[in-house]
């Protein structure tokens, strides 16, 4: 890590509220990976269409950085962003309605798994270009700057992104005029299916963000206690008025790019290796050293378990949009009073 | 009445909106420090200083993109794209961001965000500073384009484009910025939605926008000479195009030329002539006629230009050739 804060992180917890704090990071991964895995099953059974990029070996990475976050701030993420929602608070529910298509959704079904959407959250999508969201998080902290908020504008994007012209227009913008973003690099080493040292001339992507004198820190994506620490100090810092920071998180993910993707281009032992760091093995192992039993364990898969088939049933009970209403939001229905100049 | 150019006129409308509504800045290439490529924005920052008018560097997709976010967090950004000619480094934030984003949010995301360009051809500037693409732009579900073509509609569109709670491109011809007119000293408010009619006429109506609705009100004022009485409308609003202004002109004269400085094919005269066509086919005497740009990359050499642009003689040529 690089230009870390001389400061401490928050001090200590008491031990209980740690290991408390902890336990829920493992639900919010679990709930995230079981939801996902219940998205598989549901794609091969038709009720789930389109593309579907799945981030299952990933999680650590969006529950850390949410922990980092206050609902005031933004989040801007990508197209492989259902753990980055669920996350974030939007419900299991409006987010399976919304992969099924449904008015429930939280896009009312307009937006499907790429495009999750939550206007209370702050939760501004669900990009399906990649580094389109860059320019967006930029914005978004540019209003936050003149409207004198503290806010952080969290911006996700994968490592396939910093070869776009968008993620250095972005970088110098955000640097340049000193706002707070704070960039999140999910590096699972692929843009689709080409691997990063195939198509990057320097493939240590937190040199690109020192580049643009942007304060930059690599992390573990696989180690969520590591992520939540690094994006709580490099949040803080962004609060503070420190400008951008670029978070790199190291991670993998374990399935395929989309349900399309044959997975030809990653030998099999390398993804095995990875495997075995799975964030949710790791942290599950640290707790029980802490106390957390089997039944403990058995008790969140059978509260997810139980989320995730609420939210099939909430979303197979939804309803299909009027198509009637197809054109409804192409243009704003509000009425904005015209005044003359 | 006051006469005051073009330029000042956007400018007048700049300086009222940033006094206005605290939410409005101006972001973009040159617009600082330079005064504008244009000059429109000449004075600003002096006056508002470095965090309204904010000097951007050449990074169309970056700037425009973050007008957008700004728009959602909140503001009323006016983005500056110096030409329309570099508004394609834009056009992935134009068409993937701002015009889809309500949609695609289901209705929570709007994006009240207004971008200005110049665009247009005539003063030799050559193949990659000449054109004319508000029709690609206008085929874009979610935006709404203006183009002014009058001193009134450069000083007055810009305030209900701002209120507008959805993008809005405005598009300003180079070859318009110098030219002069009267304005009220009192100005009073222009719709965003309306095509209207600028010169009323019986015999043929030429349909115009932006940039060649002076060559459309030459070519009537020639037409008279000749005893044909040329209604002229101009578009105004070029999406979402007020086809009804258009139909109720054709309906009276029976005839009509489109005059567009684009490429004929796939053009916003395209459109305009398909809706005539659809529309109004059994209120024509001759079917409908355009008068475009040749479609060449824009030639440097002054004979070729002007041979490329439309020009007032061809559009009288075309409604002779109707038999009006």
């Amino acid at each position: 890590m690089s230009d870390r804060p001389a400061e401490a992180p928050v001090g200590p917890e008491p031990d209980a509220a740690r290991h408390e704090h902890r336990v829920h990071l493992l639900n919010e991964m679990l709930r995230i990976r079981r939801f996902e895995e219940r998205c598989v099953e549901l794609y091969s059974r038709e009720e789930i269409r389109g593309f579907l990029h799945l981030g299952i070996g990933e999680e650590a990475c969006a529950v850390g950085v949410m922990e980092a976050l206050t609902p005031e701030d933004a989040v801007v993420a990508t197209y492989r962003e259902h753990g980055h929602a669920l996350a974030r608070g939007l419900s299991m529910r409006e987010t399976m309605a919304e992969l099924q298509g449904k008015m429930e959704g939280c896009s009312r079904g307009r937006g499907g798994s790429m495009h999750l959407f939550d206007a209370t959250r702050r939760f501004f999508g669900g990009n399906a270009i990649v580094a389109g969201g860059l320019p967006l998080a930029v914005g978004l902290a540019l209003a936050d700057h003149l409207q004198g908020r503290q806010r952080v504008t969290a911006c996700f994007f994968g490592d396939g992104a910093v070869a776009e012209g968008e993620f250095h227009e972005a970088m110098n913008l955000a640097a340049l005029w000193h706002l707070p973003v704070l960039f999140c690099c999910e590096n699972n080493l692929y843009a689709m299916g080409t691997a990063l040292r195939y198509t990057e001339s320097e493939t240590d992507l937190s040199l690109k963000a020192s580049s643009y004198r942007i304060p930059s820190w690599e992390v573990d994506g696989m180690d969520v206690d590591a992520v939540e620490e690094t994006a709580r100090d490099a949040a803080r810092a962004v609060r503070e008025g420190g400008g951008p920071h670029f978070v790199e998180m190291r991670t993998y993910r374990f399935r395929s790019h989309s349900m399309y993707d044959p997975d030809r281009y990653r030998d099999k032992a390398e993804i095995a290796q990875w495997r075995e760091k799975d964030p949710l093995t790791t942290l599950t192992a640290r707790l029980s050293a802490e106390g957390l039993g089997d039944a403990d364990v058995a008790r969140l898969e059978a509260q997810v378990a139980a989320e995730v088939d609420d939210a099939v049933a909430f979303a197979e009970a939804g309803t299909d949009e009027p198509v009637e209403e197809l054109e409804r939001f192409v243009t704003s229905e509000r009425t904005s009073e015209r005044t003359a100049p | 009445m006051t006469v005051i150019t073009y330029r000042e006129a956007l400018r007048q409308a700049i300086r009222e909106a940033l006094l206005r509504d605290e939410r409005t800045f101006v972001m973009g290439e040159d617009v600082g420090h330079y005064g504008g490529s244009y000059a429109v924005t000449l004075g600003l920052l002096e006056e508002f200083g470095p965090e309204r008018i904010r000097d951007t560097p050449l990074s169309e997709s970056g700037f425009v993109g973050a007008g957008i976010g700004a728009a959602l967090g909140g503001m009323r950004p006016i983005v500056e794209v110096m030409t329309v000619n570099f508004s394609l480094l834009a056009l992935d934030q134009i068409m993937n961001n701002a015009a889809s984003l309500l949609y695609m949010s289901g209705g929570q995301l709007n994006v009240p965000l207004v971008i200005r360009m110049a665009t247009g051809a005539g003063r030799q500037v050559g193949a990659q500073h000449s054109h004319s693409l508000e029709g690609w732009l206008a085929h874009i579900p979610g935006l709404r384009l203006l183009a002014p073509a009058t001193i009134e509609d450069a000083r007055l569109m810009l305030w209900p484009a701002l209120e507008d709670p959805d993008p809005v491109l405005i598009f300003e011809h180079a070859m318009l910025y110098n030219t002069e007119g009267e304005l009220d000293d009192q100005p009073t408010a222009v719709d965003i939605e309306s095509a209207t009619v600028r010169r009323a006429g019986d015999d043929v109506t030429l349909v115009a926008y932006g940039g060649t609705l002076r060559t459309a009100l030459d070519a009537a004022t020639q037409l008279t000479q000749q005893g044909i009485s040329a209604e002229v409308v101009d578009l105004r609003c070029l999406r979402p195009l007020d086809t009804p202004t258009i139909l109720a002109s054709v309906a009276r004269t029976h005839r009509a030329v489109v005059v567009d400085e684009a490429w004929r094919s796939g053009s916003l005269s395209a459109e305009v002539a398909a809706r005539v066509t659809e529309s109004a086919f059994y209120d024509l005497d001759a079917p409908v006629a355009r008068v475009c740009s040749n479609e060449v990359p824009m030639p440097y050499a002054k004979h070729l230009e002007d041979e490329v642009m439309p020009q007032a003689a061809d559009v009288v040529n075309a409604v002779r050739e109707m038999g009006a």
